[in-house]
């Protein structure tokens, strides 16, 4: 990770100002796009709920790795977005992700030294806490009791994809560590 | 961009993840406190993501249709003796429904009967599965024209699928019969027990509140029922099976997993919403309903 000391003093032109902010845009607008790709009807049998959910993978790594690409009002954005999707009670998936966001803050600089599979094995119990949270969430607002499979499939789903996840990110970090 | 004081930038940024923390709460209360603002919200989003997904639409489907096509082609052998022995089958059952429309016609001729009024539909493409973990509703992109209203019934080409939840200008939210707030009034053909079918958010939505003592038998046929006058009768819905613990389940004629278009049926009775509900104002129409 290169240190902010190391960066090259902020360009001053236009262009150069707008190939910036294109840059430090780049992690929110891609996990907008995994969110609304995870819509797209596949004609999977039961895909229907079966889903992995790319924002928390993408919440996880960014944070991780280059806080100053996925800010707070970014995580809060893609949570208000993924309510407004899949019709679920407002503010629950803003308030997930940036709980997620803020632990993965605290123990980020222990964490991001660490092996792939630490980090990893460290995502399935933050993904399980964070869904699980959700989980209780959804009951205390719907006052009734919700089946927990569908929860444990996702959370399976997310965990095990998250290498592939992972995969495209750094493809994207290095990318843009390599013209910034 | 304003300059700030590096102090009291640092203390700005330390603010903000509190500050939408906090907001999050808030959104959970507003969303609770108002729920026609959220169903707004997302049926704005939805008419902004609909031409998005019909153009995200073309490739898929043509990717969907290869492999459809490789699976028709490996099974193409036992597909065909299969339908050649259901066609036989049919035949006989057409033979018999043809006897059954001739005497059901007579028999109206002599009690004077008016018969049942041939349900109006408008056919709508399903764009996007959504709902995560916690819900079953699929996006459909209907015409800026459109006559959609909620509450609505849906089917496929096998049988029923949904109702309309949410009405936006180009989009129509439509909330499946196994999401786990679904409650649809149905009937067993044969013996016409009435029952309440109730989503679990599983595949197979669960039978509940039958009418009199006779459960209803699994093998039977559902059909909708218009309890209430909030819906069409008859609509084919699927078939009753005994789950494990001895709860009935209805397995459904549709195939929700591959659902691509579907028929909106207008009966012209008002919508199974009450009323305060339904919150868009009925538009200025030719026609109104019920």
């Amino acid at each position: 990770m290169a240190s902010p000391v190391a960066r090259p003093p902020r360009p001053r032109g236009f262009w150069q100002r707008l190939d910036q902010a294109a840059r430090d845009l780049a992690p929110s607008a891609l996990t907008v796009l995994l969110v609304l790709a995870t819509g797209i009807p596949l004609g999977l049998p039961a895909q229907n709920g079966l889903m992995p959910v790319p924002a928390i993978a993408a919440v996880y790594f960014w944070t991780l790795y280059r806080p100053g690409l996925m800010p707070p009002l970014s995580v809060f954005g893609v949570g208000v977005l993924t309510d407004l999707l899949t019709a679920a009670p407002l503010g629950i998936n803003p308030l997930l992700l940036l709980l997620l966001h803020a632990a993965v803050l605290t123990q980020r600089r222990v964490l991001a030294r660490q092996s792939f599979l630490l980090v990893w094995t460290v995502f399935a119990l933050l993904a399980a806490a964070t869904l699980g949270l959700g989980w209780l969430l959804r009951i205390a607002l719907a006052v009734r009791l919700l089946p927990a499979e569908p929860a444990l499939y996702e959370l399976a789903l997310t965990v095990a994809l998250y290498p592939a996840f992972s995969w495209l990110f750094v493809r994207i970090e290095r990318s843009l560590a390599a013209a910034g | 961009m304003i300059r700030l004081s590096v102090p009291l930038r640092q203390t700005i940024a330390r603010l903000v993840l509190p500050v939408l923390i906090a907001a999050s709460f808030g959104l959970m209360l507003l969303g609770k406190a108002d729920t026609v603002l959220a169903e707004r919200a997302r049926a704005a989003l939805a008419d902004l993501l609909v031409p998005l997904y019909g153009a995200a639409a073309q490739p898929v489907g043509t990717l969907r249709e290869a492999v459809a096509e490789i699976q028709r082609l490996i099974h193409l052998r036992s597909e065909n003796a299969r339908l050649r022995e259901e066609n036989a089958r049919l035949r006989r059952w057409r033979d018999v429904a043809l006897a059954l429309e001739a005497e059901n016609l007579a028999l109206r001729e002599v009690l004077h009967a008016p018969a049942a009024p041939t349900p109006e539909f408008t056919t709508a493409r399903v764009v996007a599965d959504l709902g995560g973990a916690y819900a079953r509703s699929a996006l459909l992109a209907v015409g800026p024209q459109h006559q959609v209203r909620k509450g609505q019934v849906a089917l496929d080409g096998a049988g029923l699928v949904g109702r309309i939840s949410e009405v936006g200008s180009r989009s129509a939210r439509l909330l499946l019969v196994t999401d786990i707030n679904s409650r649809i009034p149905v009937q067993v053909e044969r013996t016409r027990v009435r029952a309440i079918l109730a989503g679990t958010n599983g595949p197979r939505p669960r039978l509940q509140h039958w009418t009199g003592g006779d459960q209803p038998a699994p093998g039977e046929r559902i059909v909708t029922a218009s309890e209430g006058g909030a819906f069409p009768a008859g609509l084919p819905v699927g078939i009753v099976r005994e789950a494990k613990g001895g709860t009935l389940e209805v397995e459904l004629f549709a195939d929700l997993d591959r659902l691509e278009f579907v028929r909106l049926h207008e009966f012209g009775l008002n919508g199974i919403l009450p009323p305060e509900q339904v919150t868009r104002p009925a538009r200025p129409r030719g026609r109104t309903g019920g």
